[in-house]
């Protein structure tokens, strides 16, 4: 098998060989490089630009309108809808710069194509034209910086104190979700207490670590503000939520935060994108092995009711001695819920 | 040739200055000429065929990896045939793709586009353009081309070793790339990776220095510094970016080196690693981002910056007409290189770093959109009313403005970090990068070769075969890289082996497959180039003296390749090279060399730039 690839490989490049001499010997005889047929060459080129620019123009319209089902739905979030905005804005405006460019590349190319006889505009410089397409970019790049930083500013700002406190935590090669229950507070994490059954090196002494719960899903009450922490004890991973606009590095030895408010149920979402089947989903976005494209978790955004009967049937981090599980909680964790609404 | 002549005689046969020895009597063995050759035009062949073997290879590569993203669900049976073990019942190995995408982007980006870019035609052109009989050090330029060679060979080695070669995408972040057990690629592989990239850096700190001191010291009679070709421009700039940028990562390299070997914790700390705690304490992986990036961002200035001195070499010698704004494009570059150090952490928004140090890059990276458009402005007026010659050159140099435009565009939606956060790491940036680089930027590699093949090799290269290129060519990259915008957009992350893992990814099949398909066609069609290249190399049409009829000084030396450039004197510069269609000159281009006394009829409507 391996010679027979070999031998094609050889006699496929001798056989390209003679088509190039081929080629060659044609180009001489039809007196390739003469005036006229330079003439000639320049013509059709100039026309196949012009062609391309059309088609090339017609197919980028076509597809923004024939891609567009397949793009995220709805932002899920509250600065997600803002962000989304931005972008679209952004798209706007670089869409016309884009159409207005391409257009005068191509335009030119074919208007101004060689003509024997005839000599180029000598026209070596103009400041002011300089000075203008200067100004107008920064002053066009300067609302979209400014617009931007104030959404970055406000989605980054978060209060440690608002929100439903979740780690998420990234490991080869899955996803644990930490809850820090009703204190809101998250248990200290030690890297070297890990143990295949302490995945995330808990300290089970510790009184915040007692109320935290563990998940390999993430579930999230609609409505109300998450502060979720990150973090990492093998390599970097990234917890991406592409629905909600939201993204953070897990980076071993540091720990990273993002906060945003999930709006819309994964019901709701399922009717707006006409999938029954559709689900949240959190993937991991920064390349920590083989198995990288494997690693995600489900999300599940509910009512708060729904909510709390999935919280009551999760387990928290280390058994508790009295045999309850989360219940015990509840309370707390019920008024976080209301004082968001 | 009556103009050299008359030159000699009028001011005789003295030594310019800066200028070392006659050399009258150079034996030199098959070794010393061809092979460990100090002549900057054989330096400069060299550089360009490993790095065309080079891109070769990683295209390769990424038809390899295109085919398990195009069709997730096939089994290559030729696969185990060409790759073996990693190709196993026709599936390719998941680790395998990591290693093939890594491979992939470190030969592109730094072999391809820097030593192949950079190498070749800073070492082809500086001497000749500038008037200087070679580089400064002739002894060093040979260094540098031995030491790329060297570090490619080793990279192509560390393909073949058992673990398998670096896999943790071309940037290498720790702790990933620093631990073996986590990735198997980050044994071996990664060390051998780390030795070509050193091997690398010295090469390219070693052209660098002898790129900026030629320039500086040994331009001829007349050629001030406003004078120069911005091809010149382009390689001085770019090579002063490399020198201060390039230590920074051999930098970075060297500490991953330290905590790979010697226990160091510069980039880990809190990892457990399979139940084994590692005793690495008190290091950030967010420092070796910085350090990387810190040359990460330049480097892809320094990539770009020479393409686009190419181009506007070539523009302007096929438009019959001056460069538009030839100091606006000085201008410009210059403040792209320096706000390029500046901007690096746009590529680190999501790593955790504090949100406010984000906000000062996004408002540099927004900043070094403005030179870029300037310049793209600058190009399109200069075809504009111009006398275009569409020559294969002329025409992948059109081809680098149309991608740069659509590629420096999205740069603005990814610089915005408020929108990166949704974007970063998926298709779009994948779109992004290899717009600017894989397209924009190889394209001005190209056109350089299309254009000055007449100079290196003494031959022309096949018209026809250079147009049916171009044409498969362009149709075929955006082809590729366009539809990757949508996958991007839809949430896609790059550096995915399978996208059906997540449902929500199954409509976006087509795309990929559309895309792979695009690849492919894109990939044969570059046989096209290999063919026309070698070919032409040996049986291509003899080329004239000055075939596109340009200013610059590289069409005044023989073509017969003489070390020292000119046999007599070196020529004097007596204008700017761009007297193109200058109103009441005899011809449509006036080369540099021609004296004032010549152009008496044309010389009122002198740029005063």
């Amino acid at each position: 098998m391996n010679l027979l690839i070999f031998l094609a490989v050889v006699l496929g490049t001798l056989v390209l060989v003679r088509l190039m001499s081929i080629v060659q010997l044609v180009s001489s005889l039809a007196g390739d490089d003469d005036e006229a047929e330079t003439i000639k060459d320049n013509k059709l080129n100039a026309l196949f630009m012009l062609g391309f620019m059309v088609v090339g123009l017609i197919l980028v319209v076509y597809m923004i309108i024939r891609f567009k089902p397949y793009m995220l739905p709805v932002a899920a979030s509250i600065h997600g809808v803002e962000t989304d905005s931005l972008l679209n804005w952004n798209f706007l405006v670089i869409g016309i710069v884009f159409f207005i460019t391409q257009i005068a590349l191509f335009w030119y190319v074919f208007r101004y194509q060689y003509r024997k006889g005839e000599r180029a505009y000598y026209y070596p410089h103009n400041n002011t034209i300089e000075f203008i397409w200067t100004v107008i970019p920064t002053i066009v790049l300067s609302v979209l910086i400014i617009t931007g930083l104030s959404s970055w500013n406000r989605i980054t700002s978060t209060d440690d104190k608002h929100g439903m406190v979740v780690e998420v935590y990234g490991k080869q090669f899955k996803w644990i979700v930490r809850y820090a229950g009703g204190d809101n507070k998250l248990g200290p994490s030690n890297f070297r207490k890990i143990s295949p059954v302490n995945e995330l090196g808990l300290d089970s002494l510790h009184q915040d670590t007692e109320d935290d719960v563990i998940a390999s899903e993430l579930h999230m009450p609609v409505n109300t503000p998450m502060q979720f922490y990150f973090h990492s004890s093998d390599v970097i991973h990234s917890a991406y939520f592409p629905h909600f606009r939201a993204q953070m590095n897990c980076v071993p030895g540091m720990t990273t935060n993002f906060y945003f408010v999930p709006t819309i149920t994964t019901a709701k979402m399922r009717e707006i994108t006409g999938n029954p089947k559709f689900d949240y989903v959190l993937l991991c976005n920064k390349v920590c092995g083989n198995a990288h494209f494997n690693m995600n978790a489900k999300i599940v955004v509910e009512t708060k009711e729904e909510f709390q009967r999935w919280y009551k049937s999760q387990k928290t981090a280390f058994p508790k001695s009295d045999g309850k599980t989360a219940e015990v909680q509840q309370s707390t964790v019920n008024e976080k819920i209301t004082a968001s609404k | 040739m009556e103009l050299r002549e008359k030159l000699a005689v009028e001011h005789g046969d003295h030594e310019h200055e800066g200028e070392h020895g006659h050399h009258d009597h150079h034996e030199q063995t098959f070794w010393t000429k061809y092979v460990f050759s100090t002549d900057h035009k054989m330096i400069s062949k060299q550089f360009l065929i490993t790095a065309v073997f080079m891109a070769f290879l990683a295209m390769a590569m990424s038809m390899l990896f295109r085919l398990q993203l195009g069709w997730p669900d096939t089994k290559f049976q030729f696969l185990e045939s060409v790759i073996g073990k990693w190709g196993k019942d026709g599936k390719l190995d998941p680790g395998f793709y990591l290693a093939l995408v890594t491979i992939h982007g470190t030969i592109m980006v730094f072999f391809v586009l820097t030593g192949g870019l950079s190498g070749t035609f800073s070492n082809l052109l500086i001497p000749l353009q500038c008037g200087a009989r070679d580089m400064a050090s002739g002894f060093l330029n040979m260094l540098s081309y031995w030491f790329f060679f060297g570090s490619c060979t080793v990279m192509m080695v560390s393909l073949f070793i058992e673990a398998g070669p670096a896999s943790g995408g071309w940037t290498v972040y720790p702790p990933l790339s620093a631990l073996p057990e986590a990735i198997k690629g980050s044994g071996l592989g990664m060390t051998l990776w780390l030795a070509s990239m050193a091997l690398f850096i010295v090469s390219a700190l070693l052209g660098g220095i002898n790129y900026i001191t030629t320039v500086i010291n040994l331009r001829t009679q007349g050629m001030s510094m406003t004078r120069l070709p911005l091809t010149i421009w382009a390689f001085l700039i770019t090579a002063i970016l490399g020198v201060l940028s390039f230590p920074v990562l051999f930098a970075a390299a060297l500490l991953l080196i330290f905590d790979r070997s010697m226990g160091t914790s510069f980039y880990l700390s809190d990892i457990n690693l399979n139940g084994i705690a590692l005793e690495h304490s008190g290091g950030s992986p967010v420092l070796y981002q910085h350090l990387f990036w810190f040359l990460g961002h330049p480097e892809v200035y320094i990539v770009l910056l020479p393409a686009l001195g190419l181009a506007s070499e070539i523009i302007a010698t096929q438009s019959r007409k001056p460069i538009f704004g030839y100091k606006a494009m000085i201008g410009s570059m210059l403040v792209i290189a320096f706000l390029s150090f500046i901007v690096w952490g746009h590529h680190m928004f999501i790593t955790g770093m504090n949100p406010f140090l984000g906000s000062v890059f996004v408002f540099t990276t927004l900043l070094v959109a403005i030179p870029s458009a300037v310049k793209v402005f600058n190009y399109i007026a200069t075809m504009w009313k111009a006398n275009i010659v569409l020559s294969p050159a002329m025409l992948f140099a059109i081809g680098l403005v149309s991608f740069f435009i659509s590629g420096g565009l999205t740069g603005i939606i990814l610089g915005d970090s408020a929108l990166d956060i949704n974007l970063h790491d998926t298709y779009f940036v994948v779109a992004h990068f290899h717009i600017v680089m894989g397209a924009s930027a190889i394209f001005g590699m190209l056109a350089g070769v299309y254009h000055w093949f007449p100079r290196m090799f003494g031959r022309m290269m096949n018209k026809k075969l250079g147009y049916a290129h171009f044409w498969l060519t362009i149709t075929s990259v955006y082809g590729v890289f366009f539809p990757m915008h949508f996958i991007g957009l839809a949430g896609v992350p790059r550096r995915y082996y399978a996208n059906t893992a997540y449902e929500g990814f199954d409509s976006l099949v087509n795309i990929n497959t559309m895309i792979s398909t695009f690849a492919i066609l894109g990939g044969i069609a570059q046989l096209l180039f290999a063919l026309n290249f070698f070919y032409s190399i040996f049986k291509g049409k003899k080329a004239p003296l000055n075939p596109w009829n340009s200013n610059t000084l590289e069409w005044t030396a023989p073509i017969e390749h003489l070390h020292g450039n000119w046999p007599g004197p070196i020529p004097t510069v007596h204008r700017w090279p761009y007297d193109y269609g200058k109103p009441g000159a005899e011809h449509d281009f006036i080369p540099q060399t021609v004296p004032r006394d010549q152009t008496i009829s044309s010389n009122r409507n002198d740029d005063d730039h």
